[in-house]
């Protein structure tokens, strides 16, 4: 079926703004496909069943709206002092001086950038397979271009336990920068990989993480978004995993005009385990959507769908997200909850919790709330002494506390626990 | 120590009068119970006093040491010596109740200008003062009263008082819902509170708790103001006779 006009020209504009691609290895091939996936479903509109509680125009948009950069000097870098491979990005520009040698026992480490001219390479297995495959049910136009203009990226091969973890760094420099990036992990059966993300990337950022985690492999993942205020991003994580695998994401998300964060996991082996957790704060110009599917394809699984968002000064938060449970995935256990905590009256959170199941033997919840603070709690920390502001402060970590369990590494949990209070404290709640 | 006068209070939604002029005066070092058919503005006033929101104080005061309680917030108060033991004690899920003590004791004492109080330190207190209240170390990993019984919650108010050593200690119904052995453990505990610079004043509908708590005065309270004061053996004639002689007698 031929794209609606509006869409197709939405489509051209946006092409004929972005940089032309060199031509050969096995990356051309790969982005030729995707480009072609990306014709046949054009750009989103507000329209789209996935895209009605977020306006994609900003991301659609031929040049990225200018977004200053925010000075977060005032605190310590997220992962400062950890022992971690560093891997800098200004703007989307891989930045070698500021990035490590990219050595690291268990583990290699190789750009895409160099890496895609070559014939043939791992990658090809993964790149844009899985984002291809995260086409359906639900269009994901983004991460097809994406997979079709990323600029660089890094492949991540890890072969066993990595010495230590990957930390990918982006720094936000330029007023108008329009960063895409695209990362391929691949974990062979058994290997373990923690992996770092941190900064605001660029005024607007495309990123695609494909992972591919095979049988008794685990992976984790904790990125923190930065503190830019103006900032856009759409973000995707494309996930496969195998038998007996684990995979766990946090993300934390302070400030940023617009975000949308999209995760796709594919449980393929039984006892596979896929945990995703997010905290969100905002406060007045802030949009965030997470927007998760997760498919339980085998038997005896389990998935957690963990967000949680605090917002004030009109805020806005979108939660979509499903569990399918296809024919056979017995004994799936699956757990998804949703919850905003609204500071006044002007933030407003919007959610779609799906679920879909196929399979008579499982066991699947989900919540969604949205609510404001507990005025009867809030009086009986204040009876006990405790400012109001304190008392708040203290009930808002409370809420957020689920998501930030999710966090395997206690220290990392600590650090961002530490620096959402922080928030709390610079940013004024109404009463 | 509190000083309360001709108190009239409404509540703030509806047009409602629950306190018609309450008088009250509590000496430093005194224990005083307030009993009184349901009803009659005995939880209200302990509210009032604490500084919850959804009343309005339409005439009167109520002064601790001389200091007006009701221009304060509720954590002011509480930084004055105030502290009101819960009828229904509050669950907060996600908040350990180590922390919230910790917070609670280190909160007061920045107001009142001393030095916060070093976890070690802390820790040693709050363990001895739990031991005698029979709260283990799991009540205190938990989170603040949630899925704590009915009297493991009473205990906990208890505990909450001893740590932060307040003047004026009120009691909103502390005997409700504990059978008569946790009873007897918070009158132990609030009995070991007792001290010539501390008084109470304990709410309750039932003589029970004033045999182990043993108050100097007793008030009748009924239709929002205190009706009739006396000894203790006030308290007796409401549980041989009912509310019902007395209210007929003040007519």
């Amino acid at each position: 079926m031929a794209l609606p006009k509006a869409k197709e020209d939405a489509l051209q504009a946006r092409l004929a703004g972005l940089p032309a691609l060199s031509g050969k290895g096995w990356l051309a091939a790969a982005r030729g496909e995707a480009l072609a996936r990306l014709d046949a479903m054009g750009l989103p509109v507000r329209r789209d069943e996935y895209w009605r509680y977020t306006d994609p125009a900003s991301l659609n948009a031929p040049e990225a709206p200018v977004a200053h950069r925010f000075d977060a000097s005032d605190e310590a870098p997220p992962f400062d002092g950890m022992d971690r491979l560093k891997v800098v990005f200004v703007d989307g520009v891989f930045d070698p001086k500021a990035s490590d040698d990219l050595t690291l026992a268990g583990v290699t480490i190789e750009r895409l950038a160099e890496a895609g001219s070559k014939d043939i390479h791992w990658a090809q297995g993964t790149y844009g397979i899985l984002e291809a495959r995260g086409q359906t049910p639900v269009a994901r136009p983004f991460a097809a271009l994406n997979t079709a203009h990323a600029t660089d990226g890094v492949l991540i091969h890890v072969t066993a336990r990595a010495a230590k973890p990957v930390s990918l760094i982006y720094v936000h420099q330029s007023e108008t920068s329009d960063a895409i990036l695209h990362h391929c992990v691949k974990l062979d059966p058994g290997a373990e990989l923690t992996l770092l993300e941190n900064g605001p990337a660029a005024a607007r950022f495309s990123k695609v993480l494909e992972v591919e985690v095979a049988d008794g492999a685990r992976f984790h993942h904790i990125r923190l978004q930065g503190r830019d205020h103006e900032r856009r991003a759409v973000t995707h994580v494309f996930a496969r995993l195998g038998t007996r695998s684990e995979m766990r994401s946090f993300t934390l998300t302070a400030n940023g005009r617009l975000t949308r964060n999209e995760a796709v996991v594919e449980l393929t082996g039984t006892e596979g385990r896929a945990h995703l957790a997010g905290a969100a704060v905002g406060d007045g110009e802030f949009h965030h959507d997470d927007t998760v599917f997760i498919t339980h394809a085998a038997e005896a699984c389990e998935s957690r769908q963990v967000f949680k968002k605090v917002l004030m000064n009109g805020a806005t938060g979108v939660f979509q997200g499903k569990i399918l449970v296809k024919p056979g995935a017995q004994k799936t256990d699956g757990y998804q909850i949703s919850q905003s905590l609204l500071l006044d009256e002007d933030s407003q959170f919007l959610a779609k919790p799906e679920l879909e199941i196929y399979a008579d033997d499982v066991k699947c919840s989900h919540g969604s709330t949205s609510g404001a603070i507990d005025e009867t709690a809030l009086f009986y920390l204040q009876s006990r002494g405790l400012p109001r502001r304190t008392a708040q402060a203290l009930l808002v970590l409370a809420f957020l506390a689920e998501a930030i369990q999710e966090i395997a590494d206690e220290d990392i949990a600590e650090d961002i626990r530490a620096r959402l209070e922080r928030w709390l404290a610079r940013h004024g709640t109404k009463g | 120590m509190l000083e309360i006068n001709n108190l009239h209070v409404k509540l703030e939604e509806e047009d409602k009068v629950i306190l018609n002029g309450v008088d009250l005066k509590i000496g430093a070092g005194e224990v005083h119970a307030i009993m009184g058919p349901n009803g009659s503005g005995k939880s209200t006033l302990s509210y009032v006093l604490s500084g919850r929101d959804g009343y309005e104080v339409t005439e009167g005061s109520a002064t601790l040491d001389g200091q007006e309680l009701l221009e304060m917030e509720p954590e002011e108060r509480a930084a004055a010596g105030l502290f009101l033991a819960f009828q229904y004690p509050v669950e907060i899920p996600g908040v350990g109740n180590m922390t919230f003590l910790r917070t609670a004791v280190n909160a007061q004492r920045k107001a009142r200008g001393e030095e916060e109080l070093s976890a070690g330190d802390f820790l040693k207190v709050v363990r001895a003062k739990a031991k005698t209240l029979k709260i283990d170390a799991e009540m205190l990993k938990r989170p603040v009263n949630v899925g704590f019984s009915g009297g493991e919650k009473k205990r906990n108010e208890i505990l909450q008082m001893a740590m932060l050593e307040p003047r004026m200690c009120i009691l909103d119904e502390t005997d409700s819902g504990l059978d008569v052995d946790a009873m007897k453990l918070v009158a132990d505990g609030v009995n070991a509170l007792r001290s010539e610079g501390r008084s109470f004043l304990v709410i309750t509908h039932y003589q029970r708790l004033l045999d182990h708590i043993h108050p100097d005065v007793v008030h009748i309270m009924a239709a929002g103001r205190i009706v009739k004061t006396g000894g203790p053996e006030l308290a007796l004639e409401v549980e041989t006779n009912g509310y019902a002689d007395i209210l007929s007698e003040v007519g």
